[in-house]
Formats: structure tokens, C-alpha cells, sequence
């Protein structure tokens, strides 16, 4: 049975290595993917700021044209997507007045038969991690990884949640546990990175961001996992700005989670796209012997 | 509670609990489960050489789980009476079915691994229910970190480890390292007034208590800084305001109005990250210790304790009194009264005065030989009723019994009587009866026809 994938904006722009990289892994993992043709913009954050229905009405048409072209499934890599299409999926299943009302705007009908997913439950609940653990070729040994959820990974809890304790999730460690790596628990896992603040105002998404580098570091983490493509452009691209505002040399690769699974599952760093980090992982992975 | 144990007119039933209740005021039949507790009171001297000995370990429920207790245990150093209970789920007699070391060093001979529970059934004059509260639960304060810190203890947690009796007899460690707190962070209100997460109330004891512990752990260490994150100080008791000033000005506890957003560990601190809403910033404050002051919950068990005694409870489960403000301590079944936090938060004047009151109303009612009742009670005309007992099923207060009667030529008959001592004359059976053959008393049909016309002329 193939999955509905909904690669959604950055994984055609900033974070074209996830998307690489969940494709490989998929297609290792034995894991059939069916793009959504024809998708479009999920709203994000600036829908929900502008306008309800608009939030709801692009993705409402996502998801009716993945229903429409014979998906049972909709994953997405983003946590930003996933978000709204979860939240929207949810409140159209619940409150038929707003389904319909949605569904004239759009001129397009959903049944809410998808199952709305997340990269990590696709791995998680999908395949299960046993199963990941199976294929693992070259353990992460020695590599302590902190496990970063951002905000809309867990939250609201009760759309949304890749893991049933919002405050303290746990599911990446799970993964990355399996990998053979040390995913030690930390303090800021869940805590804002600032998000899509970064164009207007950049100075809160560095203090935010600069905290969760911060923390890391005092956890002793070799490198951060991220599961959201703004989280990994505001930890990873920011890093420079953060470091020289801190006067603390940071470099802490900030690495998708697919491409942690891709490196275990013995897929090569260029195979994986690795190579278009900001923060160069491939020191770290070199001296681990990984790559 | 050694005075009373030791009054001749007070008998105390400790490890007991009541199972049923019948009958009404004046003759209430009581069954009560006397549970084994495996030690002889009788044969008890009291030495405690059997827990001394007992190698089995267990968290203490009394310390918070903050110290240690044996299987075969006195639940508090000035529990009365003074003999030990066994803990059947811990103790390994029962779990392994070996051991008996408590039974062989016990000179009183007072061990009894046989020993059943035993049932009690009496008859009362009046019930007095004083079955208190339970806390709330933080664990599911995530943001608190439900549990996951050490450091992170309630205000029930830090009452122990001030006590001389308590887990670290008196020296106040925190949990994890055992280390003399330099800056302690309390917050209020966790679990009471929140809507989403615990409970609307207020739990009416946790500002004065708070207060209270900012000071006796300045007492106890000068150095320390207390932090208060509150929302409103609730402090409406006589002389209240004052200690809270004296904490304040004299303890130098800082107070800072705004809720704590989230709670994290870094190296061996706890970050407390909060608002404080008069400043209009956002705080972060660097603890050793966070005492969350956990708010007032009903006993877990209070909903099937009001069905016994068939009394009312509200949507939280405290008992509901008579009339909020007149009839605060009794309850719609006559001769049960409440005292305590069973009913609501109570601090302790207020529970010592419901006491009192309680305790009075049970005197007065016993002190004479005769109770006046309200007059406005139903009565049923025998002679009409075609015993159908539509009202014995409607009655809330389970006024309507049956009862046999001798007539003249000897036969025996049944018929429905109104107990009057129980009726409250709420009328429920009058309009339910389909032989019109139950009167309100004052209040008949004859009387409000009369009425009517009178109006009507």
C-alpha cells in the first residue's frame, strides 16, 4: 500500500535534503510514497493569521485531491504541513457547517477517509521501530543526539501530537535510540525557535534559537535532530549570526532525522543530500566512521 | 487524639471503614468493616521492636513517599492507637509465604498473620461524616515536569521534610542531591482555579500555607531566597493579611504575581521560567527547590461514601450541606452532619468551628428526649391507600416505610407510614400518590381550595 506523500514548500527549497533524504529512506525501508499531484500551499502560519477559512481551505484541497486520486494516507515531512493538515482534517471531520462551507469555496468535496500523518508516525506507528532497528547497517555509535520537536509537532495536543505527552515527547529518542546513537533527554526540546518570525523579526528568532543551541551544548550533544524544516533553517542557517552574537563557536550539525536513519541504513552523505548544510555534519560523521 | 482514645464516652475504630447504613435519625443501623490489621491490640504493647526489625521496605504514604517505612508499620509516630498494622500487598508472610520474623520477636505474642476482618454492626443516634480530602494531583502539570524532577516536590512534600519526625528529621534536603536549598521557587494555585487543567475553586489554604512554609524555611535556613509566583493572595482570615505582610517584609519572601510557564532542569538547577504581570516581563528564575502548592481535591472515594449515607455531593464530589449559608453543617438526611474539607476547602479554624458545630448540633439533638421537627410533613390516610408504594419509590429522603399493624379482630395488616423525623415535606409523594390519599400536613387540598377562594373573592 503506498503512502500519500505532501512534500509541501521547503522541501523544493530549504530543505531539499529532507525531502531527498525521506525519499531514500522510504524506498530503503521498503516504504511506498505517492506524491499528492497537483498540491498546493498549506497555509502555514500566515493562513491562520489571515483568515480562518483560508486556513482551512488550502489544505481542504490537498486533502481532497489526495482523497480524490485514491490515497488512503497523507504524510508529511514538514511539521508546519502536518499541522494544518491534522488541525483541518480534524475540525472538518467534527463540524459538518464549516466542512460544507469549506468544500463550496473550494469546489471540491472531502469524506475525511485520509489518515493524517507525520514523517515520525510513518516510522513510528506505520513501520514500527523494530523494524527500523532490523536494517540498521552502521549503528550510530558514540554520537550523542539531541532530539529538537519545535511547537507544532505536539501541539494543540488534542488535534495534534506525534506523541502522547506533548511537554516531554519522546519519540525521536525512540528512533534515534534504535539508530544507536545516545539520545540523552534535555530541557528544550519542545521549547519556540521562533519560527517564521525569522524575516520580521530576526532578532527574537536569535535569542529563541540561541537558547535551544545553547541547551544543547549544555547537554553535550554532538548534533541536534530536527523533524521541521523551519526549525532546521532557523538553527541551522542562523547558527553563524548565533555564534558570533554569543561569541561561542557552536557548530552543532542540525540534522533531519531522515538523513539519521539514511546514515544508519548505510546510504551514502551525497545520496542523502547531507551535503547542503550550512553546519557541515561530515567532520563529526567522519570521525565517528560513519561516512 | 490520645485525650479522646481515652474518654470512657468515645470509642475510636481505627482501619475501619463503614459499609452500610440504615435506618434514620436516632436509630441509625451501621454496619461497619473492622479490617484485619494482623496485630492483636489487645496483646500490643506498643514496643515496635517488630518494625524495627521487619526487613521489608516500603515508601512511606505518611512522609510523601519521601522516607521509607517497613511492611509491618505505625502509620505516624502519634497515631492512636499506638499498634501496628501489616501491609498484606508488601508483606512477605503473605507475598512469599515466609518470614514471620515481626510474629517470633513479638514478646506480647500480638502477631496474628490470621487474623480476618471483623464486622460491627450497631445502632447510632447521629452520623458525623470527617472524611477530609485528597491533593492534586500535579503529574499532569507536564510543563511542571509531571513528576520528572527530582527537585520539584508539593507543598505537602516540604511540610515532611521541615517536620523533626519527618523523612530527614527536620534539615531541610532537597530530594536529589541531599544539598541545603539556597533558592526556593513556590507556585500557587497548581490544579486549583485552572479551568483546563484541574479544578474552577479555590482551595482556600494554600496562600496562608505557602506563607507559612516561605517562613519556617527562613527560619530554618537564613540564607535561603523564597520566591512566590501567585495570583491573587487570598488571605481573608482573621490576622491573615498581616502574616502574609510579615512574610513578605520580616522573611524577605519575594512576591511575584504571574503564573510559571514551564519548568527545566540545567545541571543541577531547575530554570523556572514565568511572568510577572505588575512588571509586564517575563521572569527566569534559577532554583534549587520548586514547592508546588497543590490544591484541595475531594476524597477519591467520596461519591460511593454519599451513596452509602445517601447524602448529595456536588459536580466535584465534596458532600452538599443543607443551605449554603444557613444550614452549613447539615445535611438533607437528618442526623448527618459535615465537618471538614469532606464538604469544601477548609483551612483549619474553619474545621475546627464546623467541628464544634457539629459536634454541638449531635449534643442538642441527644439532649432531650423529644426533637422538634418543621410541621410541614406528609401523612398518609390509611384507609384510602391502596398500597401501590408509587411513594416509597420517590421519596428522596426514605421517609415512607412499612410497617404491620394488629387490627381489632386480630388479623394482621400491612400499611405505608411517613417516618416524621426524616420527611423534609418536599410534597414528592403527594403529587405522585394516584389515590390523593398522602396529604402535606397544613397544606391539603381542603386548605388551598380555602386559600383560593379567599384570594378569588
Amino acid at each position: 500500500m503506498a503512502y500519500g506523500y505532501y512534500p509541501g514548500c521547503s522541501s523544493h527549497g530549504t530543505a531539499r535534503e529532507y525531502d531527498i533524504s525521506t525519499k531514500k529512506v522510504c524506498e530503503r525501508l521498503g516504504l511506498e510514497l505517492k506524491e499528492v499531484e497537483d498540491w498546493n500551499c498549506c497555509g502555514a502560519s500566515p493562513a491562520h493569521a489571515t483568515s480562518e477559512e483560508l486556513s482551512l481551505a488550502l489544505p481542504f484541497r490537498n486533502l481532497a485531491l489526495a482523497e480524490k486520486q485514491g490515497l488512503n494516507s497523507i504524510m508529511s515531512t514538514c511539521s508546519a504541513c502536518y499541522n494544518r493538515l491534522k488541525v483541518a482534517d480534524e475540525i472538518l471531520k467534527n463540524t459538518p457547517e464549516i466542512s460544507s462551507r469549506v468544500s463550496e469555496i473550494v469546489g471540491e468535496s472531502y469524506n475525511s477517509s485520509l489518515k493524517v500523518i507525520h514523517f515520525l508516525d510513518l516510522i513510528s506507528k506505520e513501520l514500527g521501530i523494530e523494524r527500523v532497528k532490523e536494517k540498521v547497517q552502521k549503528p550510530l555509535a558514540d554520537i550523542k543526539v539531541v532530539s529538537y520537536y519545535g511547537c507544532l509537532l505536539t501541539r494543540p495536543p488534542e488535534f495534534v501530537s506525534v506523541d502522547p505527552d506533548p511537554e516531554n515527547p519522546t519519540v525521536m529518542e525512540e528512533i534515534i535510540g534504535a539508530l544507536g546513537a545516545e539520545a540523552p533527554d534535555w530541557s528544550h526540546k519542545t521549547e519556540c525557535c521562533g519560527a517564521s518570525l525569522a524575516l520580521s523579526r530576526t532578532d527574537i528568532v536569535l535569542r529563541l534559537s540561541g537558547e535551544i543551541l545553547k541547551s544543547a551544548r549544555f547537554a553535550d550533544a554532538d548534533c541536534i535532530a530536527v523533524a521541521c524544516p523551519l526549525c532546521y533553517a532557523n538553527l541551522d542557517m542562523r547558527q553563524a549570526q548565533i555564534s558570533s552574537m554569543h561569541g561561542v563557536d557552536y557548530s552543532l550539525p542540525v540534522l533531519f532525522i531522515s538523513e539519521l536513519i539514511g546514515i544508519a541504513l548505510g546510504i551514502g552523505y551525497k545520496e542523502l543530500g547531507m551535503n547542503k548544510h550550512m553546519v557541515s555534519a561530515k567532520t563529526l560523521l567522519t570521525e565517528k566512521g560513519l561516512i | 487524639m490520645v485525650e479522646s482514645s481515652q474518654n470512657e464516652n468515645i470509642e475510636i475504630l481505627t482501619y475501619s471503614e463503614v459499609e452500610e447504613v440504615g435506618g434514620y435519625i436516632g436509630n441509625f443501623d451501621v454496619k461497619i468493616r473492622k479490617k484485619a490489621r494482623f496485630v492483636d491490640i489487645d496483646k500490643c504493647t506498643g514496643c515496635g521492636t517488630c518494625y524495627q526489625k521487619c526487613p521489608v521496605k516500603v515508601p512511606s504514604e505518611f512522609d510523601m513517599e519521601m522516607g521509607m517505612r517497613k511492611a509491618i508499620y505505625v502509620p505516624f509516630p502519634q497515631a492512636v492507637p499506638n499498634v501496628p498494622v501489616i501491609d498484606k500487598e508488601h508483606c512477605r508472610m503473605f507475598t512469599k509465604g515466609k518470614c514471620s520474623i515481626c510474629q517470633k520477636l513479638c514478646q506480647a505474642d500480638a502477631v496474628d498473620y490470621e487474623q480476618k476482618d471483623e464486622i460491627i454492626e450497631d445502632r447510632f443516634g447521629a452520623i458525623v461524616v470527617a472524611t477530609g480530602y485528597d491533593l492534586f494531583d500535579a503529574s499532569v502539570y507536564g510543563e511542571y515536569g509531571g513528576g520528572r524532577f527530582k527537585d520539584v516536590i508539593t507543598g505537602l512534600q516540604l511540610e515532611r521534610l521541615i517536620s523533626p519526625a519527618g523523612p530527614t528529621g527536620g534539615h531541610i534536603k532537597r530530594p536529589s542531591d541531599g544539598k541545603e536549598p539556597k533558592n526556593v521557587v513556590f507556585i500557587q494555585c497548581v490544579g486549583s482555579r485552572d479551568i483546563e487543567k484541574g479544578v474552577p475553586y479555590c482551595s482556600n489554604v494554600c496562600c496562608m500555607y505557602t506563607a507559612k512554609q516561605a517562613v519556617l524555611l527562613k527560619e530554618h535556613l537564613p540564607e535561603v531566597q523564597t520566591n512566590i509566583f501567585y495570583m491573587d493572595i487570598r488571605s481573608a482570615g482573621k490576622n491573615y493579611e498581616q502574616f502574609v505582610q510579615r512574610t513578605m517584609e520580616q522573611y524577605g519572601a519575594l512576591y511575584i504575581r504571574g503564573r510559571v510557564s514551564k519548568i527545566y532542569q540545567r545541571g543541577d538547577k531547575l530554570i523556572v521560567k514565568g511572568a510577572d504581570t505588575l512588571v509586564g516581563i517575563q521572569v527566569e528564575v534559577e532554583a534549587d527547590m520548586v514547592v508546588l502548592a497543590t490544591g484541595i481535591t475531594p476524597r477519591h472515594d467520596s461519591k460511593n461514601l454519599a451513596g452509602i449515607l445517601s447524602i448529595p455531593y456536588d459536580q466535584f464530589g465534596f458532600f452538599t450541606e443543607l443551605h449554603p449559608k444557613l444550614a452549613p453543617i447539615e445535611t438533607v438526611t437528618s442526623g448527618i452532619f459535615l465537618t471538614g474539607a469532606c464538604q469544601a476547602p477548609k483551612d483549619i479554624p474553619d474545621t475546627v468551628a464546623s467541628a464544634s458545630g457539629a459536634a454541638a448540633k449531635v449534643a442538642s439533638l441527644f439532649s432531650s428526649d423529644e426533637m422538634s421537627m418543621e410541621p410541614l410533613v406528609s401523612t398518609i390516610d390509611t384507609a384510602v391507600c391502596s398500597m401501590c408504594k408509587a411513594c416509597v419509590e420517590v421519596c428522596p429522603y426514605g421517609a415512607i416505610q412499612e410497617e404491620e399493624i394488629t387490627l381489632r379482630d386480630g388479623t394482621k395488616k400491612k400499611q405505608l407510614i411517613v417516618l416524621e423525623s426524616v420527611c423534609h415535606g418536599c410534597g414528592a409523594c403527594v403529587s405522585t400518590c394516584r389515590s390523593s390519599c398522602i396529604m402535606l400536613r397544613g397544606m391539603t387540598d381542603e386548605q388551598i381550595f380555602d386559600e383560593l377562594m379567599a384570594v378569588a373573592q
